[in-house]
């Protein structure tokens, strides 16, 4: 049927669909993890002791009246803006909001929950809450990549979130809870596991670059040697972690046990030098093929002007190739790095220290919030050093391009 | 003046370049042509070094080249290429200062030659000394990397195909500055390229190369009168060698005495340039007049064509 020949009923259907269209697709997935969150699983967990099975609490269970809806509201708030703003600076400002919220609510909870005075009751973050928390941290992580941050500018966010976390726990927001419990009883040893991990996953990257930059540039320059030399790291690179710090305790202990110089330095079949020999031959590949492909895509006119010109092959190297490669070995340098804050953990199992000590001792107690105290930093640190490098690769690339 | 002797270069069983011999004149345009595969650019590579020849010597006022290191040599010869090579991590003026910086130059020095280099391509050192290579046009990439190769004051330019990736009206032009450069800098330059147009425009000698021999090497009239054998006289155009005789003469050098009624020319035209004029316009003979307008004589048809033929 029509009016005028207009089909009666489209005008209707159409404005509908505009709405719809305007919907972000997106919003609606995370509107609908944040209500499974908020409604159907606990926000935090009571356990009698650190190891006891958990008692699950809502949020508006464990909060005054007032406190759980007030986030409650924020939160649909922060839906809301999900669901049908699309400016991104507002979508992150709400998300950075509900997290604000939420995280304060945890630990509001924790606080009103565990009776004072009492050092065995644990608090941990409910199922309800760590959803919450990805859901809006994902929305968070969607807004900035809308906004196309300058690498300056995601250096500066970085550095104010690190500084933000820093401050709330120096200040003992989060005191009550369960993790935080776990770091008060290990803080001494904390610092020092933090420590070793950072100089493992440095050392074993510095270590590689001194060799793999030279071998990089040896396979460059002779194409007969390029196969084999990547073909033997691809190798190495296929042997798992654990086997091959299984692999490194023979020879390594037999060196420290008939070379009396080689035990003095701390060369040993367990501990920090298999460890260190590990990721280092880890680190080897990326940063050798890494060399390799940024040395094969310099200008090969730029390359014969520096020759044309009088440069000797040093001079060429290291004023127009290298740092003409130096993006893409950069490149290299970012995935090792962050590959090897997550290797060193299994460091642990052979006696190298490391947060991964907390993970595997948390693992052999089933104290979960153990597990965590040492997983957390270790995802903190390596997406630090994802976003630092990736913020200087991107920086050296803006000039040339 | 630069002599090479007897230059032959293989690669494995083809050989490249084969027993080439010429003089290339101080202060001149020398254009080596020739089909891609011909050898030219090797040939012009071994003039510094960037290919060592298999036999035969290159003398530079004299002194063999093959008796100092070849970076060295490579410091006092300009290279400017393809594409131009630029340095894209390097900015305007330190692409520029590249070989001065090499040779130990004082920055003092060296900040006035590049001033100077890129006022003398029209580059406004204000604006573009700063810049980065990929912010520039390809002409102005291109004359950024002649100034480059001229920066030490060489006594050789070597070109290889410099004006390839013009498009034909920058390229025109860039063509008209090379000349004018090598008027002011009173350079020797070397250039290599597979466009006959180009050689004839530039060279006050051509060197026509076909599989790595030297088939003529002369003057571009001498090629088109008296073409050495039928691969030049084809390479230099059959059909048309007439219009680019008239092409390689100017008015001025054509013109007799006289008045004539017919439209002033410029005595920098070319006879060629002359005759469409005459031809578009429907009259026999035009007046020829100095960059002032001051009369110089007259130039007929019949004296244009003359021109034209071999003898």
């Amino acid at each position: 049927m029509s009016v005028l020949g207009v089909p009666v009923g489209q005008p209707r259907s159409a404005r509908a669909t505009a709405r719809a269209a305007r919907i972000d697709r997106l919003g609606i997935l995370l509107t609908l993890l944040g209500a499974t969150a908020l409604v159907l699983l606990p926000f935090v967990v009571l356990k009698a002791n650190r190891i006891a099975p958990g008692d699950p609490r809502a949020l508006v269970e464990v909060l005054p009246r007032w406190a759980a809806l007030g986030t409650e509201a924020l939160l649909v708030l922060v839906a809301a803006v999900a669901l049908g703003v699309a400016r991104a600076r507002a979508r992150l400002a709400a998300a950075l909001a509900g997290i604000v919220a939420v995280a304060l609510a945890v630990a509001h909870a924790a606080a009103l929950l565990t009776p004072p005075g009492n050092a065995v009751v644990r608090v941990a973050p409910g199922a309800g809450f760590w959803l919450l928390a990805s859901a809006l941290g994902l929305m968070a992580a969607d807004a900035i990549a809308r906004l196309r941050p300058g690498p300056a500018m995601r250096v500066l966010a970085l550095a104010a979130f690190l500084a933000v976390a820093g401050l709330a726990l120096a200040h003992g927001t989060f005191d009550s809870l369960s993790i935080m419990r776990e770091y008060a009883v290990n803080a001494d040893r904390f610092a020092s596991e933090a420590q070793r991990h950072i100089a493992l996953a440095l050392g074993s990257l510095g270590a590689a670059v001194l060799l793999g930059l030279p071998l990089g540039i040896l396979a460059h320059r002779v194409p007969r040697l390029r196969p084999a030399i990547l073909a033997l790291l691809n190798i190495v690179q296929t042997i798992p972690a654990i086997a091959l710090f299984g692999i490194l305790m023979a020879p390594l202990g037999l060196l420290a046990a008939h070379v009396p110089w080689a035990a003095a330095i701390g060369i040993r079949g367990i501990g920090a030098a298999p460890a260190l020999v590990a990721l280092f031959l880890y680190s080897l590949l990326p940063i050798v093929a890494n060399t390799v492909a940024g040395l094969r895509q310099v200008s090969p006119a730029a390359l014969d002007a520096a020759h044309g010109m009088g440069m000797t092959p040093w001079q060429a190297l290291a004023r127009v190739e290298l740092p003409l490669a130096l993006p893409v070995i950069l490149t290299g340098v970012r995935i090792v790095l962050v590959q090897n804050i997550g290797l060193v953990a299994i460091a642990a199992l052979i006696g190298g220290g490391g947060l991964g000590t907390f993970i595997f001792q948390g693992i052999g107690q089933t104290a979960i919030d153990l597990v965590l105290l040492g997983a957390i930093p270790i995802v903190v640190l390596a997406f630090s050093a994802a976003v630092l490098l990736d913020a200087l690769v991107e920086a050296l690339d803006r000039g040339r391009r | 003046m630069i002599a090479i002797e007897h230059l032959t270069k293989r690669y494995g069983s083809t050989t490249v370049v084969d027993d080439v011999s010429m003089v290339i004149e101080r202060n001149s345009i020398t254009v080596i042509v020739g089909t891609s595969g011909s050898g030219k650019s090797t040939l012009l590579r071994m003039v510094n070094r960037l290919v060592e020849p298999e036999s035969g010597r290159v003398l530079i006022d004299g002194r063999d080249t093959a008796h100092e290191p070849a970076h060295l040599l490579r410091r006092r010869i300009g290279y400017a290429i393809q594409g131009h090579g630029l340095f894209p991590h390097r900015s305007v003026a330190e692409n520029i200062a590249t070989v001065p910086h090499l040779l130990g130059w004082e920055p003092a020095r060296i900040r006035s030659r590049v001033t100077a280099l890129l006022e003398a391509l029209q580059l406004d050192p204000a604006v573009f000394a700063r810049k980065y290579p990929h912010q520039l046009s390809g002409g102005q990439q291109q004359r950024v990397g002649v100034a480059r190769a001229l920066a030490a004051e060489p006594e050789v330019l070597l070109m290889d195909e410099p004006f390839g990736a013009l498009d034909p009206i920058i390229r025109d032009k860039a063509q008209d500055d090379l000349l004018d450069i090598q008027r002011r800098f009173a350079t020797t330059i070397v250039l290599v390229t597979h466009d006959i147009d180009e050689a004839f425009r530039l060279g006050d000698r051509v060197a026509v190369m076909s599989a790595g021999r030297l088939l003529q090497y002369d003057r571009p009239e001498v090629l088109l009168k008296h073409p050495a054998d039928t691969l030049v006289a084809r390479m230099t155009g059959l059909s048309d060698r007439a219009m680019r005789l008239l092409a390689l003469t100017t008015a001025g050098e054509a013109v007799v005495p006289g008045a004539s009624d017919g439209p002033g020319v410029a005595s920098s035209a070319s006879l060629r340039e002359v005759l469409c004029e005459l031809i578009w316009r429907g009259v026999d003979s035009a007046n020829v007049v100095d960059a002032a307008g001051a009369p110089l004589g007259r130039l007929t048809i019949a004296t244009i064509l003359a021109h034209g033929r071999p003898s």
